[in-house]
């Protein structure tokens, strides 16, 4: 769980209890004796999810892995469809493809273009803008809202889009900056702009701003996710400690980066890395906005458009197996989570 | 004391200024959808939804021009009514509209001393010409869009205006069978929420067993199991997609309910038993003690303790699988697809084929968005509840 009061008060009264118990006889301490069981049947209350769980994720997962190894329709290796003459890394040809195919290695500057205007490039803007912005902007609302007393309100706008879907958020944000070519602008952006004087831009497919533009969206959905979870988190940060602080003389400032930081830390790490695995994922978006058009494909986008739009089953898989390779670190990351909390339980 | 309130207000207005600024930009680019779904087509196209509260561009130039002799409503003159549209239609753009007003009338010039009206405020006052006449809808909001969203209509004019003349498309047949049009948003609705509801209990009665035994059965490898599938909610749906879609097309699922609502629950399964074995793992183990001393089985416990007292477990669960499934794209893109659309697919398409203009495409995504927000806005403490115990879902 991630749950501030996890980090904050680690051990429940319950449980305490459930420790001094000299009886452990068992596995798990917190299974009674009395409830001992035949062997078979947490089996059978586990079996209809497990069976579930290995058709839908375990066996894909091994299955696409192989494809990533395979041709076109998956039905010979991927090393057959090397061309003569042209670079090939055998068996992982569907890697080179999926790797390098967006760069242009003719020269140092070129590669280094290409590489930010490739899926991954726009990847990592992706990662760094909209984590760095849902965190942000979920933080200082968090602090801030906690001092009016409309914060239900404006904790429940700020959350609304959590409600939207993908493609309904993208139908908002494409009409605010829709760009019209006559002399009126009916999307909102390009109207403020006009009438400070400004030239209307073509928000979408105008690269690089096109991406941020993407971006934003998606911050705008996911701030109140990120605002939840930490605002949680500064109401379990005890009030004598901040009041201590205050009566010695810090400023809020002072306050807000020397205390609350530093204890909710531990939350906003577990928001940074749940962020980034949403972000790696993030398909729907450039879908509906762009296409992953004007340069701003990216990782999720582009195994959609190898997979059914080309209909090539073996880059599409490589692009798929790329982005797990990228989330691997995450689940590590979880599972060791999840073992610590285990502990402190 | 005032003075003291005074301070404290000013010390608080930077907090507030940001705060209402940051919800104003949340608000504003929804309220700006929901409005725009409400206006007829032309004003759509032709000015900004903000400006429905101010007057028509046509009204200032139309005072300024011809009010002092046609009067404000345009009936002044009997002669030259315009309010009567036969007169209005011959006018219908500013070029025939400049024209008549340089034309003499009875020796006199039309306009007399005033000056000719320049290019564009003669198409505005065109424009003006037709709302004061009635050719064109004079109000500001109209239904017609959700109707045409709902049915799905692609024409020029609307569903209820081609209806009443006969001029429909052969896809319309003007009665309630139009609202299961394929490429309606009624139909999508429907194909959503028989999508969603099994797709929802499915994986909350499945993770509800798996949830009782990790939590108050004992077994071999409960623990490792448990930690794989803390590491499986991470995996992304791109992983998984390929090898189910060429066994759905293998064995006929594709493009069938069954074959989404399986999909469904086994990837929401990992996520759903996390939680509900947390939950579970809270409940006093003296309950279930007492309940085996009285003789109940594990089954019984389960149906007559587990069941009742998971609730708001269930109730978060619950509301977090219906969002994830009703907002879903991808999944129902590859599976689905333009056979059984649902509502994300229907929009979708609608955007990147750009076949119908911003008021039907407004409307029908307002449309998708009613019942999640309906959900999420009642069941709202749940939700947070959920998200703050298992922060990994998406």
């Amino acid at each position: 769980m991630a749950t501030p009061q996890d980090v904050s008060k680690s051990v429940k009264p319950a449980e305490v209890g459930a420790r001094i118990r000299p009886v452990k006889t068992s596995t798990s301490p917190q299974v009674p004796q009395i409830m001992k069981q035949g062997r078979l049947a947490p089996w059978l209350y586990l079996l209809p999810a497990l069976v579930v769980m290995s058709f839908f994720i375990v066996y894909p997962m091994i299955n696409t892995i192989s494809l990533s190894f395979s041709n076109r329709n998956g039905t010979a290796s991927a090393a057959t469809t090397c061309q003569e003459g042209r670079p090939c890394w055998g068996i992982f040809e569907n890697y080179r493809y999926a790797l390098t195919a967006e760069f242009n290695t003719s020269s140092p500057q070129a590669l280094w273009r290409s590489f930010w205007s490739s899926s991954y490039g726009n990847t990592i803007k992706w990662i760094i803008v909209m984590v760095g912005g849902t965190v942000s902007i979920g933080l200082g609302f968090a602090v801030l809202a906690d001092r009016v007393k409309y914060e239900a309100l404006a904790k429940a706008v700020l959350f609304m889009p959590m409600a939207i879907s993908f493609v309904g958020a993208g139908v908002i944000w494409k009409f605010v900056y829709d760009y019209g070519t006559q002399q009126t602008q009916i999307g909102l952006l390009n109207a403020i702009i006009t009438s400070l004087g400004g030239r209307p831009v073509a928000w979408l497919s105008t690269t690089p701003i096109n991406t941020f533009m993407i971006i934003i969206v998606g911050i705008w959905i996911w701030s109140g996710f990120c605002m939840t979870i930490l605002a949680a988190a500064l109401k379990s940060v005890p009030d004598e400690i901040i009041e201590a602080a205050r009566v010695d003389g810090a400023t809020e400032w002072t306050v807000f980066w020397r205390i609350m930081v530093p204890i909710i830390l531990p939350t906003i790490t577990v928001v940074v890395t749940t962020m980034v695995i949403n972000v790696l994922k993030l398909f729907d978006l450039v879908y509906v906005m762009t296409g992953g058009n004007y340069q701003t494909d990216v990782i999720a986008n582009r195994m959609y458009t190898e997979m059914y739009k080309n209909f090539n089953v073996g880059r599409g898989t490589a692009v798929a197996v790329i982005l797990v390779l990228a989330i691997i670190p995450f689940i590590y990351y979880n599972v060791r989570r999840f073992l610590a909390q285990e502990e402190m339980r | 004391m005032n003075r003291d309130k005074i301070n404290k207000f000013f010390d608080k207005l930077p907090t507030h200024v940001i705060i209402l600024f940051t919800m104003a930009v949340w608000i504003i680019p929804t309220v700006g959808l929901l409005i725009t779904s409400l206006r007829p087509p032309q004003a759509v196209g032709n000015t900004g939804w903000w400006t429905v509260l101010s007057p028509p561009p046509g009204a200032a130039p139309y005072s300024q021009y011809c009010a002092s002799c046609h009067g404000a409503d345009g009936a002044t003159l009997p002669e030259a009514d315009l309010s009567n549209p036969e007169l209005v239609g011959q006018y219908p753009r500013s070029l025939q509209l400049l024209a008549a007003l340089r034309q003499d009338i009875n020796g006199q010039p039309h306009m007399g001393d005033i000056p000719l009206p320049s290019a564009q405020e003669a198409a505005d006052i065109a424009v003006y010409l037709r709302q004061l006449s009635e050719i064109d809808a004079s109000s500001q909001f109209t239904f017609n869009n959700y109707i045409d969203a709902l049915v799905g209509y692609r024409g020029r004019s609307t569903y209820t205006a081609d209806c009443a003349a006969g001029t429909q498309p052969p896809d319309i047949n003007c009665n309630t069978s139009d609202l299961l049009n394929p490429r309606g948003m009624g139909r999508a609705f429907l194909n959503s929420l028989i999508l969603t509801i099994p797709a929802t209990i499915l994986p909350i009665l499945f993770a509800a067993f798996a949830g009782y035994a990790f939590a108050w059965l004992d077994f071999k490898g409960r623990f490792v199991l448990f930690a794989l599938l803390v590491g499986l909610q991470v995996v992304p749906l791109q992983m998984t997609l390929v090898p189910i879609s060429r066994f759905y097309a293998q064995v006929g699922l594709n493009g069938t309910f069954l074959g989404v609502w399986l999909f469904h629950t086994g990837f929401g399964m990992p996520y759903a038993i996390y939680l509900m074995r947390n939950f579970l793992g809270t409940l006093p183990r003296d309950l279930f003690e007492s309940a085996y001393l009285d003789g109940a089985s594990h089954w019984t416990a389960f149906r007559q303790l587990v069941i009742p007292l998971a609730m708001p477990a269930i109730a978060s669960l619950g509301i977090f699988q219906f969002l994830w499934v009703w907002n879903d794209l991808l999944v129902a893109l590859v599976f689905l697809g333009g056979t059984t659309p649902v509502m994300t697919y229907q929009i979708s398409n609608m955007v990147t084929s750009l076949g119908s203009g911003w008021q039907v495409l407004t409307a029908a995504a307002f449309l998708s968005m009613l019942l999640p927000m309906i959900v999420f806005f009642s069941l709202q403490r749940y939700f947070v509840r959920g998200m703050l115990a298992g922060a990994v879902k998406g």
